[in-house]
């Protein structure tokens, strides 16, 4: 388990998905909250949860409906009609 | 032939009259006819009647609802429309008319396509095409959403609005189609396959209100069956409530609307990912938090040990040289796990400086036993006397 997380470890945050940062997320919490591991490593985890629940948080107030249409086998934007 | 002058056998208007109403109100035929026509002199007076004139080419037919028949009329009339009407020849007699009292209406054709929906809707049934078993579950938290519909019509802008306002993350990939008319049917199914291979996570089919007729690409058969098909979950959200379509029955779950479907492809919305988020902070903290103070106490004990142990115990011989070793030791170790402690000490500080006001401002406390301090993160940690720090300050609670 201490190896997954120090392998996830390596993914810069700001380059995560919303559902790549939560399931880590999720993750750590658990691990924090089950398992004896050493000093270093839960304080390690921890901050990169900090750093998790922080991009998580940026993702969600910053997002917005991406819409794109198909046009034939290919997607392309999608210009909506202003109201 | 020649009238007679001055004949004895004369009938008053009300005998002829009642004659004419017993001669049409006793036919079978007249007392149960559907008659096509198209709709004039609409009139609906405030007694709830409706009262319009039927016409072709060539003649025109008075025709009456009464109040109760005209409460349950799908359609709304109007003049011009074209109907099939079914009702009984009546006899005013006061205005010497006769009248078609009608109780059922419905814009002409319809009764047609009605059978066919049914013949239709039996054939595919028997095949197993609308069966319980093959409705898939859609996705809680879907990443992206296909959606099927005309590219310029309210259905669109309904389901984009409620995207937008339940679940901004996802992405929508839209496949343009008519709705209507000859070209829908094959342009439906080829977006149904080639939304397919975008591998969305649920397709939304949808369409806005309209008339059996303006719904009736819903009801193709080579839509129903690709509708089936599809190996991305669908629902089918077309019309308005109370309109069924076969792709309704065919499609994983059916949407009254088309603001519905996109309701139910979004049942985990922002607000409770921002609440999930919130828990796991909250969780993050308090179990790091435990974990800190749990070696802290270790570390304090192990110092408190080594303290009042007595080294110079079984020591014989180079007693002062071995002494001083220990000593030594002692003082090293000491050392080290005072610089350990305070490791912890400054590593707990940070922790405590990572103000959870946040959380608590949404709603959360921190427990935290009095008699030495821990956070209560468990049922099986709570005893005694507990202090619980909301917001603005905090108050004591006993178990």
């Amino acid at each position: 388990m201490a190896k997954t997380s120090a392998k996830k470890l390596e993914k810069p945050v700001e380059e995560l998905s919303y559902e790549e940062a939560l399931t880590e997320l999720e993750g750590i919490v658990g691990t924090l909250e089950d398992e004896q591991n050493p000093l270093e490593e839960s304080m390690k985890l921890f901050e990169r949860g900090q750093a998790l629940v922080a991009r998580c948080s940026v993702l969600l107030e910053a997002a917005q409906l991406k819409v794109q249409k198909l046009a034939g086998e290919s997607v392309v934007a999608f210009e909506e009609e202003s109201e | 032939m020649q009238p007679t002058l001055f004949s004895s056998n004369h009938l008053t208007v009300s005998q002829l009259t009642f004659h004419i109403r017993k001669q049409l109100e006793g036919d079978p035929i007249l007392q149960d006819v559907w008659v096509e026509g198209e709709i004039s002199n609409l009139s609906r007076p405030n007694s709830g009647h409706i009262y319009f004139t039927l016409k072709d080419k060539n003649a025109s037919l008075r025709c009456m609802m009464w109040k109760l028949d005209a409460a349950r009329l799908r359609v709304n009339l109007q003049d011009g429309m074209a109907v099939e009407a079914h009702g009984k020849i009546t006899v005013y007699e006061p205005q010497g008319s006769y009248q078609l009292a009608v109780n059922i209406i419905q814009p002409k054709g319809e009764g047609a396509l009605y059978q066919e929906f049914l013949r239709l809707k039996a054939m595919l049934e028997s095949e197993g095409l609308f069966d319980v078993e093959r409705k898939r579950p859609v996705p809680e938290l879907p990443h992206k959403i296909g959606i099927i519909t005309s590219q310029t019509g309210a259905a669109l802008r309904d389901m984009l609005n409620t995207l937008r306002r339940r679940l901004p993350l996802v992405q929508v990939i839209l496949a343009p189609s008519p709705v209507q008319g000859v070209d829908a049917p094959p342009a439906l199914v080829n977006a149904l396959q080639s939304l397919n291979k975008q591998n969305p996570d649920v397709i939304l089919l949808a369409r806005g209100g309209g008339s059996i007729e303006d719904l009736w690409a819903f009801n193709d058969e080579r839509v129903v069956r690709a509708v089936a098909d599809s190996k991305t979950p669908i629902i089918c959200g077309v019309g308005h409530e109370t309109d069924f379509t076969l792709c309704d029955f065919a499609a994983d779950l059916r949407a009254p609307t088309p603001t519905a479907a996109a309701e139910l492809a979004t049942q985990t919305t922002i607000d409770d990912l921002h609440d999930l988020l919130s828990t796991l902070y909250t969780r993050l903290f308090s179990s790091t938090v435990n974990l800190f103070a749990e070696q802290k106490a270790v570390l304090s004990a192990l110092i408190a040990r080594l303290r009042y142990a007595s080294p110079e115990r079984g020591i014989r011989a180079d007693a002062q040289h071995l002494d001083e070793l220990s000593r030594r030791a002692l003082s090293a170790l000491t050392h080290r796990i005072q610089l350990n402690a305070a490791t912890v000490d400054g590593i707990s500080k940070r922790l405590q400086s990572l103000n959870p006001e946040g959380i608590l401002s949404r709603g959360y406390a921190i427990i935290t036993r009095k008699e030495d301090g821990a956070v209560v993160s468990k049922v099986s940690q709570a005893r005694g006397e507990m202090k619980v720090r909301v917001s603005d300050g905090e108050f004591e609670v006993k178990k």
